[in-house]
């Protein structure tokens, strides 16, 4: 064989198709079957190297790629047919686009002589999913299958991660060309990553004067990888300087560090918003000043600098103006920090540091969390609680659906490492957490993986209890059941004068019957003289467990931003709701 | 355009509701060269759609076979931070890979071409003729009641010859966009 036999094999477009997953050292794809992927199937069915996980429904294939992803750092991939096989992928597409989650999500289409006609099953995939992906292909000629998949994972992984569909007509997959391998394939596309090192001698300086500096960390910091990580903590342990997380970034810093101020935001904690709202300088690492972050803008961090280190450069200056942007892998901008600040003598304006700690300290003291607890019924901050305390120390991965359960598993679960919270963020699906906690279990099958849901945002997606079973996943769903959409009744409540239009549940399932009728176990609990027990039921189950925690149906999320208002005028408990309530036409969430 | 929103009803919502900054409006020409392929145009313009901004022209055409690369020419307005987010989004596509603010780099050219019928008589039809001379357009059809002129220039320039022709009988006018270099040595 001559090298360029070698390098180049001819086979058939779905062969190449499985042939380029093992290149791209792919174990498992999510998917579900149809007619303009057949050919892959078969392909899959005559291999043992990639696991192929059949879901339920194509949103639960794409957002169990995504949970493989998160939890991995890893790209996840999803495979799914033509038509309601794709339209079925796009929230899932969108969830992963809004949370920079590198996926491959693979399309079946119609052959390429009926593009157009109406054919069965056909949709334009590339047309519906080009706004929810960072770039989409369709393969037209079999002999460039194979680099545009290789291309489709370099995409996906590089710069700011994000999905990517490739639509591969089915006689494409049919049709034989040469297969390019991995090692031969070039891509263009390379984002920028080195920083400018002006503007690190900037930060440097503001760093070595500031008296009251905040780190601002998000999903940037996990998205960039464990190096990222570990500088992240060298720097907050070396400097002192106080550090706030996203909802997406939780778990760089470990929740149990000295300089933790908790997540900020929306339902952020008192301190954290409050270090935001007075710091002097904001080191904004790999977070984008999201709306549920920022509140007010125009009453947003007012009298800080600001210095926002981002992989995207359409992130820096969108919604708030920096004094000190810089485009770079977070990585490789802490570390030209670090190093930096180090040769010049790691100076640190001690005295303002000091009285800032102070300053922090007493915001603490306020113990926003504080709930009122209650003998007779399960207070769902108090499951969390002991939840986290049952599970602290374990090898634990966390996924949630979207909502009040939510915002107190960010607030009550302790994250000490990256990777190990999946939650949707940007585009907040429901029914996003349980089809996560399954991918996350099967890239970790001796982890202990726990989905935080609330019975609506649960019931989005229950048809993957048929997955969790046939796999043997032990996924645990903790379902703080209120009867309710609680985040919606909560905002009717303080917002739109107690007016609880469609936010209840009127004929929810028995949950503990549902989990049997699967072959799963159910555990029912309502009582929080109970609950210690009941959580170690489940955690002792081995196999798939349907918790149906019985909680207190009007708790409302706190602390709380209201709308409008900037960090420091933050509601902390149901008292200081009272005139925060106003009346009114309104614009809801 | 703003909507008429009730003070104090923004603080019902969660998002800003209303635009932080208010600046002055900028009429920029960006320069976009993107690979050559199926769907980057549908992109470029679901980026402006997509995100509320505003496409004033749009010109595409590949400029360089071999290289597989078009040039797209695209005048857009907003405020210059509008126009910074409009040219990272841009740069943040996989298939762009240039982004050039022709209006921010430094002089450059604009022309575009036009189209316009105009029919009539007499001395409309000797006005018309008389005024193209002026304007440098050239006929490139005629009937004894018609002509269709060509005309090349700035879309200032075409604005003000369309003004002239609408009394003198103007049916119909078609634009190719602005199509736009840098002046001088430099590229792109």
């Amino acid at each position: 064989m001559d090298g360029a036999t070698q390098m180049t094999r001819e086979m058939t477009g779905a062969r190449m198709v499985v042939q380029a997953l093992k290149d791209q050292g792919v174990d498992t794809v999510f998917g579900y079957p149809g007619g303009a992927v057949l050919p892959i199937y078969d392909e899959l069915f005559q291999q043992n190297d990639i696991r192929h996980i059949l879901v339920r429904h194509e949103q639960g294939a794409v957002h169990a790629a995504e949970g493989y992803a998160r939890s991995t750092g890893r790209v996840g991939v999803a495979l799914v047919t033509s038509g309601p096989g794709a339209t079925n992928a796009v929230t899932g597409l969108t969830d992963a686009l809004l949370d920079s989650i590198p996926i491959v999500v693979l399309t079946g289409q119609v052959p390429t002589f009926m593009i157009g006609s109406d054919a069965f099953q056909e949709a334009d995939t590339i047309g519906i999913t080009r706004p929810c992906t960072k770039a989409n292909w369709l393969v037209k000629e079999t002999d460039k299958l194979a680099q545009t998949l290789h291309e489709a994972f370099h995409v996906a992984r590089s710069g700011r991660p994000g999905p990517v569909l490739i639509d591969i007509p089915k006689d494409v997959q049919f049709a034989t060309g040469l297969y390019t391998q991995r090692a031969d394939h070039v891509s263009r596309y390379q984002p920028k990553r080195q920083p400018d090192p002006a503007m690190i001698e900037a930060i440097v300086d503001a760093m070595e004067t500031s008296a009251r500096p905040v780190f601002y960390t998000g999903g940037g910091v996990i998205n960039s990888g464990p190096e990222a990580t570990r500088l992240l903590r060298e720097l907050v342990a070396a400097t002192g300087f106080p550090i706030t997380s996203t909802l997406m970034g939780l778990g760089a810093y470990p929740a149990s560090g000295p300089q933790w101020l908790g997540m900020l935001g929306m339902h952020g904690l008192y301190e954290a918003n409050m270090a935001m709202h007075g710091c002097d300088l904001m080191l904004n690492i790999g977070a984008r000043f999201d709306d549920r972050i920022t509140g007010r803008l125009d009453a947003f961090s007012p009298g800080s600098r600001k210095a926002h280190i981002d992989i995207d450069p359409s992130s820096i200056n969108k919604v708030v103006r920096v004094d000190f942007p810089v485009v770079a892998d977070v990585a490789d901008a802490l570390r030209a920090i670090l190093d930096l600040w180090t040769a010049r003598g790691r100076r640190l304006n001690a005295s303002g540091l000091a009285a800032w700690q102070q300053q922090v300290a007493q915001w603490r003291a306020r113990k926003c969390l504080t709930y009122t607890p209650s003998q007779t019924t399960i207070k769902p901050q108090y499951a969390l609680e002991r939840l986290e305390a049952l599970t602290r120390g374990m090898d634990r991965y966390i996924c949630t659906e979207v909502g009040q359960h939510q915002m107190w598993a960010a607030q009550f679960l302790g994250f000490e490492d990256p990777n190990r919270w999946m939650t949707s963020g940007g585009l907040g699906t429901m029914g996003y957490g349980f089809p996560a906690s399954i991918g996350v279990q099967l890239a970790h099958p001796d982890s202990l993986v726990i989905n935080v849901a609330g019975e609506a945002s649960w019931l989005m997606n229950m048809q993957e209890m048929g997955t969790a079973v046939q796999y043997r996943l032990p996924v645990k769903q903790f379902i703080l059941n209120n009867e309710r959409l609680g985040m919606v009744r909560q905002w009717q409540q303080l917002l739109h004068g107690e007016r609880y239009s469609q936010s209840w549940s009127e004929a929810l399932p028995d949950f503990v019957k549902l989990a049997e009728a699967f072959g799963a176990k159910g555990i029912l609990c309502k009582d929080p003289k109970d609950l210690d027990d009941a959580i170690m039921e489940m955690l002792a189950y081995d196999g798939p467990v349907i918790f149906d925690c019985l909680v207190e149906k009007h708790e409302n999320c706190f602390p709380m931003i209201p709308s409008g208002k900037p960090h420091n005028e933050m509601l902390l408990g149901e008292a200081s709701t009272e005139g925060a309530i106003q009346a009114g036409g309104a614009v809801l969430v | 355009m703003a909507l008429n929103i009730a003070s104090g009803s923004t603080s019902h919502s969660a998002y800003n509701l209303r635009s932080t900054y208010s600046e002055v409006v900028e009429r920029h020409t960006l320069a976009i060269i993107v690979d050559n392929e199926p769907g980057v145009l549908a992109r470029v313009i679901g980026l402006f759609s997509g995100r509320g901004y505003n496409i004033e022209s749009l010109t595409v055409a590949e400029t360089d076979h071999a290289g597989h690369l078009s040039r797209i020419t695209i005048v857009t307005a907003g405020t210059p931070q509008i126009i910074d987010q409009i040219e990272a989004q841009l740069g943040r596509i996989v298939q762009v890979r240039e982004v050039h603010d022709l209006s921010a780099e430094g002089p450059a050219v604009e022309r575009e071409l036009a189209l316009l019928k105009v029919a009539g008589t007499g001395d409309h039809r000797v006005e018309a003729l008389r005024l193209a001379d002026v304007f440098r357009a050239r006929v490139v059809d005629s009937t004894l009641s018609s002509f269709v002129f060509e005309i090349t220039g700035t879309p200032e320039k075409v604005d003000a010859f369309a003004d002239l022709m609408r009394p003198l009988g103007l049916q119909e006018i078609a634009r190719t966009g602005v199509a736009a270099l840098s002046r001088g040595a430099r590229t792109a």
